[in-house]
């Protein structure tokens, strides 16, 4: 499969995660999901070449992730952590132009700029760059963590839990700006009421494996979700037309 | 705008403070004898002339420098392990540099002349950032955890260990190599000369070089490992080379002006609210703060006491306790 940019063949990680296979296409956009502790974090850490794994490997564009250096997979797989604890006093500015290391010495001081002003217009960040990192709310911080991803000009970004901390309009603001990237995204996502705007594949883990992969809506009304999460999903249509989810534990 | 009056603010505070240390000493002179002896020039036989070229035009470039190095070093630190209270001096690498500078003088004498001490305290500055990295190994090994604070422990106990080498060899050392090492040790910039700069500035380079090449990896690291290691970043690498590089670098101080703390803790702490936390931003104005702090503790232990030098490092000791303290009941 040409179009294949990403695969795990068996990849496990000490008793972290055992035997995941995935294969990601060019474009997609994947919600991860799965209880605390289900190995979620670990797994996108696996696919960014943040750890080694002590099973299988990652293949990116076709070749083993070990045969890159750490410079060469940073300008291919972007990656937003949970939260940077990055100083209160750093300017965002140049927070955002921290995606530009991997194109040290690489790139012309144009192409950066260019990267860096696109990268601000696609987070709508632009009135926020002659801020403080710590003058920011959660969700303006979140949208410059997310600049800064952007301005590496990945063809993958691996986000771990990105709607962590947010309020509920912050989470849809920036799912919708997720929505809008033309790149391959795999996101950890803990709130499952999000999943099925964000992506249309979803991937399951419990206890360190990969139980379930496909549709969203697929793997959210399978009895695996239901005995893995303990929670049933209703779609309940709303007076606009739209369908919602509602999440009820199983014992109610 | 803020900084642009930083700037023309600090220059004229540089050139300010070397006019104050050229003036002010325990030879006291005239400002016609002093406008006199600058101008007679570096070869003239004329007292004032040599006074004033000979020891404390060099006085002010070694304490300039060593400030600079210092406070370089402690914002390299403090940013490659995300820890605001590193320094050179809790990382046992002044401790480190002070054992070797020690053990030549004492075991040594004056083997190579100017150079002993800078031979000695270099070896002794690697040796201790060794035993830094041999300790962060071992717990990484043993699954231990290598945090930031036990990072920091693990310097302390070097600095310790190095701080009581110190004391022994100079307990064992005969009584007059004893008191003037015993003086040393307190920080002094009376050992100032045109040919000692060389060694001062020969330490003063790689932080710079290290600040300049290293601050956007540096950046990054502030913003989390994880964070880091994304951006392509070899985190191990980084942190060897700017451990070694400052290890050097205030080698090359305490081998001339002896073990002076708290700079290299402070000064990044001072410039932080007016350049931010970025070094890309503030390692310049750190470099330029530490060399006007040492100056001015410097004009303070020649003024503080009538004929008599106090020696600096008491006196930035007690700047820097001043400065915690303010810390600790501000924030």
């Amino acid at each position: 499969m040409p179009d294949v940019i990403l695969r795990a063949e068996g990849l496990g990680y000490d008793g972290a995660l055992a035997l995941a296979d995935l294969s990601v296409r060019a474009g997609e956009h994947i919600a991860v999901i799965g209880p605390n502790g289900a190995g979620k974090s670990t797994f996108l850490k696996l696919l960014a070449g943040l750890l080694t794994p002590s099973h299988g490997q990652v293949t990116l564009a076709g070749k083993p992730l070990k045969s890159f250096s750490r410079r060469e997979i940073a300008r291919q797989v972007a990656w937003l952590s949970q939260s940077d604890d990055v100083a209160c006093e750093f300017l965002v500015s140049d927070y955002i132009a921290l995606g530009r290391l991997p194109f040290q010495e690489m790139a012309t001081p144009a192409e950066d700029k260019a990267a860096i002003r696109s990268a601000v217009k696609h987070c709508g960040v632009g009135s926020l760059i002659t801020r403080v990192m710590g003058s920011l709310s959660g969700g303006e911080r979140q949208r410059v963590m997310l600049a800064r991803c952007l301005a590496q000009t990945p063809r993958i970004l691996l986000l771990d839990e990105p709607t962590n901390h947010l309020d509920l309009a912050a989470r849809s603001e920036l799912l919708a700006l997720l929505r809008t990237l033309p790149i391959t995204i795999l996101a950890v996502l803990h709130d499952l009421s999000l999943v099925p705007d964000f992506a249309a594949r979803t991937v399951l883990l419990s206890d360190g494996h990969l139980t379930m992969d496909g549709l969203s809506q697929q793997v959210l009304f399978s009895t695996m979700f239901e005995e893995t999460f303990r929670l049933k999903v209703h779609q309940i249509t709303l007076d606009d037309g739209h369908a919602s989810l509602l999440f009820r534990p199983e014992t109610s | 705008m803020i900084q642009q009056i930083s700037v023309c603010a600090a220059i004229l505070m540089v050139v300010g403070l070397g006019i104050l240390e050229t003036v002010l000493g325990s030879a006291s002179m005239s400002w016609g004898a002093l406008n006199a002896g600058f101008w007679a020039g570096p070869h003239s036989h004329d007292i004032a002339a040599r006074i004033i070229w000979s020891l404390r035009i060099p006085r002010f470039f070694l304490a300039f420098l060593t400030g600079a190095t210092l406070a370089g070093a402690g914002a390299l630190l403090q940013a490659a392990t995300r820890n605001p209270l590193a320094d050179p001096f809790l990382f046992g690498l002044s401790s480190g540099a002070a054992t070797g500078a020690v053990a030549v003088i004492v075991l040594c004498g004056d083997l190579l002349g100017i150079w002993t001490a800078a031979v000695g305290a270099s070896v002794g500055g690697l040796f201790a950032t060794g035993a830094l990295l041999l300790l962060i190994v071992f717990r990484r090994k043993k699954n231990l955890g290598v945090s930031t604070e036990r990072v920091l422990l693990s310097g302390l106990a070097v600095s310790f260990f190095f701080s009581t080498l110190t004391n022994l060899l100079i307990f064992w050392g005969d009584r007059n190599t004893a008191q003037s090492v015993l003086f040393w040790t307190m920080g002094s910039f009376s050992g100032a000369s045109w040919s000692a700069l060389p060694i001062v500035g020969l330490g003063f380079l790689p932080v710079v070089l290290c600040g300049h090449t290293y601050r956007r990896e540096l950046d990054a690291l502030m913003a989390g490992e994880e964070t880091a290691a994304s951006l392509g970043i070899n985190i191990q690498k980084l942190r060897l080379c700017v451990l070694a590089l400052c290890a050097f670098g205030c080698a090359m101080t305490v081998a001339l002006c002896g073990p002076i703390g708290f700079v290299g803790l402070i000064v990044p702490h001072l410039v932080r609210p007016v350049w931010g936390s970025s070094l890309k931003r503030n390692f310049m104005p750190a470099i330029v703060a530490g060399g006007m702090l040492t100056v001015m503790a410097d004009i303070l232990s020649r003024c503080v006491l009538p004929s008599q030098e106090l020696p600096v490092g008491i006196v930035i000791s007690a700047i820097g306790a001043a400065f915690l303290l303010v810390l600790l009941l501000r924030r």
